[in-house]
């Protein structure tokens, strides 16, 4: 099954109603998509198709034949950052999925706007206040205390 | 990890002729499209067809069009391009609304109409908007095309009026007047399979549809008649009341359904009056 991921041509050999979570996952060796609910709820294994938000793991690979998926590793996007500077982001689960829905809002979105483009992503850590703040509006002003960067995650499969 | 799967068929049409001809043929075969719900039942292994048809990529379901007065949305039309039609909005504002009711943007991004309302859930967002609009189901077999009444097309619960070689291939909508009303009550605005879900027209004979309390989306036929006939708000909320079949179940209890329905077409009707002149529902 040829499409492209993150940019570059994937060539992936798995049955075709695999799940694209699973795909990411265990195939493509990408762990950063995460997979919470398992059935469209929470929003955690979000990835882009063709630019738009879907949960991966209601996507039968079948589905991706020659588009463009884009994940968490293929994103450039200030949103970390943002995240980690308002608090939005605790125990990590979420976060990925929610940079991902998040690459769907234009620029300088209200709360209103970003509460309607989150409204699939669950957050039990922030009470999602951290994470509107990261993302509505100005993203100019830095919180006094910045988290540390956690260890990247490469995409290397593990055994 | 192979899960359950890995092992399912999926066939692949090219073109809409093709797969029919696998459905009449290979049968049977599960359509399959959007995945949003069928995904999540095959997943935890509630689902348990072993072959599926791919409608994904038909290009005879797809798009959203005027044909003369009548509005053909083709049955692969994804909430989000709902949303984003011009015609819709124009034509049929409550679907738009309606489809932005429906899960999140991740499932309005995937999801599609033809699957809602093949899928032929009670709970449907956009059913009670199909009933208002008397649209109509196209649906095409190997052997022809076929036209049903959307107002027909539930024979009951999870039951439809398709047969296993049909599928669907667009809902007409002819122009709706009077002023459109919907509104969605659920656990919470996104994600949530609704308590109850109205649908409305004001119009010389009001339309009202309501979804989760009955076996079907309903039509409220009495209703509409008391209304149309200047009765008060109280005692059309009586036959409402009376005429609705709620149950109780995991998401609400019928008695709850019963009440907020009576307050939903009091809310239609105060919305959509050129004054406020009915009492609020007590």
């Amino acid at each position: 099954m040829r499409f492209v991921l993150n940019g570059k041509r994937a060539d992936v050999q798995a049955p075709p109603l695999k799940r694209l979570l699973d795909v990411l996952r265990e195939d493509c060796g990408l762990a950063g998509t995460r997979e919470g609910c398992g059935e469209g709820e929470c929003g955690a294994c979000t990835v882009l198709l063709d630019g738009a938000p879907v949960n991966s793991c209601l996507v039968p690979l079948a589905h991706v034949r020659g588009r463009k998926v884009t994940t968490i590793e293929g994103l450039r996007s200030r949103v970390p950052e943002a995240l980690a500077r308002e608090g939005g982001t605790q125990c990590g689960i979420c976060t990925p999925g929610v940079v991902m829905a998040a690459a769907a809002l234009g620029q300088k979105p209200n709360a209103a706007r970003v509460r309607e483009a989150l409204a699939g992503n669950l957050c039990r850590c922030t009470g999602y206040a951290g994470i509107v703040r990261a993302l509505a509006g100005s993203r100019a002003a830095p919180h006094p205390r910045v988290l540390s960067a956690g260890r990247r995650i490469t995409g290397k499969r593990r055994a | 990890m192979a899960t359950v799967l890995s092992r399912l068929a999926l066939l692949q049409p090219r073109t809409l002729a093709e797969a029919l001809r696998l459905l009449r043929d290979e049968g049977p075969l599960v359509p399959l499209a959007g995945c949003t719900d069928l995904y999540v039942g095959l997943h935890f292994g509630t689902v348990r067809q072993p072959r599926f048809l791919d409608l994904q990529g038909l290009r005879a379901l797809g798009g959203i069009r005027l044909s003369g007065e009548t509005l053909v949305i083709g049955a692969l039309a994804t909430y989000a391009e709902l949303i984003a039609s011009p015609l819709v909005r124009r034509r049929l504002p409550i679907l738009a609304e309606a489809s932005r009711w429906v899960g999140s943007p991740q499932i309005q991004n995937r999801g599609t109409l033809g699957g809602n309302v093949a899928n032929a859930s009670p709970a449907g967002d956009t059913l009670p908007v199909l009933a208002v609009a008397e649209a109509t189901v196209v649906l095409r077999s190997a052997d022809g095309e076929r036209r049903i009444p959307f107002n027909g097309f539930y024979t009951g619960y999870r039951q439809t009026a398709m047969r296993p070689d049909e599928l669907i291939v667009a809902i007409e909508v002819p122009p709706v007047e009077g002023r459109q009303w919907f509104r969605k009550v659920g656990t919470r605005a996104a994600q949530a399979i609704s308590k109850v879900v109205m649908a409305a027209v004001r119009a010389p004979r009001p339309r009202i549809a309501l979804g989760s309390v009955a076996p079907t989306v309903v039509r409220a036929a009495r209703t509409e008649a008391v209304l149309a006939e200047r009765a008060t708000l109280a005692e059309a909320q009586a036959a409402l009341m009376d005429e609705i079949q709620p149950i109780d179940d995991l998401r609400s209890t019928a008695a709850y359904r019963r009440r907020v329905s009576a307050n939903l077409l009091a809310q239609f009707w105060n919305d959509t009056g050129r004054r406020g002149l009915l009492p609020e529902c007590s």
